[in-house]
């Protein structure tokens, strides 16, 4: 099995026909085409971390896009330096993080190196963003890893732009997978149960984990809230979901 | 996990910043995840100049007891200060 892939900074058409910064990894080798994956980034930003984890997929043969949400407001800036301004600014409106989204899958879609296939997967705020992107655009899967605020309300007076978008999943376009911790509160347990419901009565297809002894933000390596057990476990959810829903290609 | 409580504040003074020093516009306090603090959460503050770029930036990441005790001190301070000095 082949390994050998190609990353770096691209710069792709966003939301308005905006050109923004983007990180590309491609697996390069003979056993395309492949599956496309738009990674999201967490609110701490486009990362070293992120883009580590774009390599991960193209280490598993898929080509992986991360859009930098930030770049408007922080073109260059370190990720720290753009969160913290983004942070300040009110955060990511969702008209144009669907946009970005978009324009990433665009991106991907046109590499010659395509399967036609594109899912998006996010972290923290991606992960709500993640569910948004796949009820307001035609995807092939979403995976919201730990997403706050899909069904709840945030509380009164928070400046960021940010609201439940639950109401959107009669439009979801893909199968849904969830990984969650047991002992998060963003989001709680309680409100994931309710979005399997909601996503029950709306006949889509999804399947939720809910890790115990796991909190926000497992699959972060670099920080406490690291869970090696269901960081591993969630990846191999990840690659089940995306082998059935992805890697083939569109007939 | 991720807060998103934000609290801004219009601030007037200066930071010091990597490229020196510079004015303040904003303060943004928040609690949530730290960049560098060995923590799962902190209370950050950035010192913000919003007309100069993300880079005019002075952070800070403290455990909860360091924030306690650094806004009684910023308290106790004023409150010792002479009125006809501030």
């Amino acid at each position: 099995m082949t390994d050998t892939m190609r990353a770096g900074t691209v710069h792709i058409k966003g939301h308005g026909g905006d050109e923004i910064e983007a990180y590309l990894a491609e697996p390069v080798g003979e056993d395309g085409p492949y599956g496309g994956v738009v990674v999201i980034h967490h609110m701490p930003g486009y990362d070293r971390e992120t883009k580590e984890i774009a390599r991960r997929f193209a280490d598993r043969r898929y080509l992986a896009i991360v859009p930098n949400l930030y770049w408007r407001e922080a073109p260059g800036a370190s990720p720290d330096d753009a969160a913290a301004t983004v942070r300040a600014a009110g955060g990511v409106p969702d008209e144009r993080l669907v946009g970005d989204v978009d324009g990433a899958a665009s991106h991907l879609r046109s590499h010659s190196s395509s399967n036609g296939r594109v899912a998006t997967i996010g972290y923290c705020s991606g992960g709500r963003q993640s569910f948004l992107a796949a009820c307001s655009l035609n995807l092939d899967a979403a995976v919201d890893c730990y997403g706050a605020f899909v069904v709840a309300t945030p509380p009164e007076g928070m400046p960021l732009k940010v609201g439940p978008v639950a109401h959107l999943a009669k439009g979801l376009s893909c199968p849904l997978l969830g990984l969650f911790g047991a002992d998060d509160s963003f989001p709680a347990p309680a409100e994931t149960k309710e979005l399997e419901t909601i996503l029950t009565d709306a006949g889509k297809e999804y399947e939720f984990h809910t890790y115990d002894g796991a909190g926000h933000a497992f699959f972060s390596v670099d920080r406490p809230a690291y869970r090696p057990e269901a960081a591993m476990d969630g990846w191999e959810k990840i690659w089940d979901f995306f082998g059935r829903h992805l890697a083939s290609a569109r007939s | 996990m991720c807060t998103y409580h934000t609290i801004k504040v219009p601030v007037s003074g200066s930071g010091k910043g990597a490229e020196g020093w510079f004015p303040l516009s904003d303060a943004t306090v928040y609690f949530d995840h730290p960049v560098h603090a060995p923590a799962e959460h902190t209370l950050n503050i950035d010192f913000l100049n919003t007309g100069r770029g993300p880079s005019a930036r002075v952070a800070v990441e403290l455990d909860a007891a360091s924030a306690r005790g650094l806004a009684e001190a910023i308290l106790s301070t004023l409150e010792r200060t002479p009125s006809e000095l501030m």
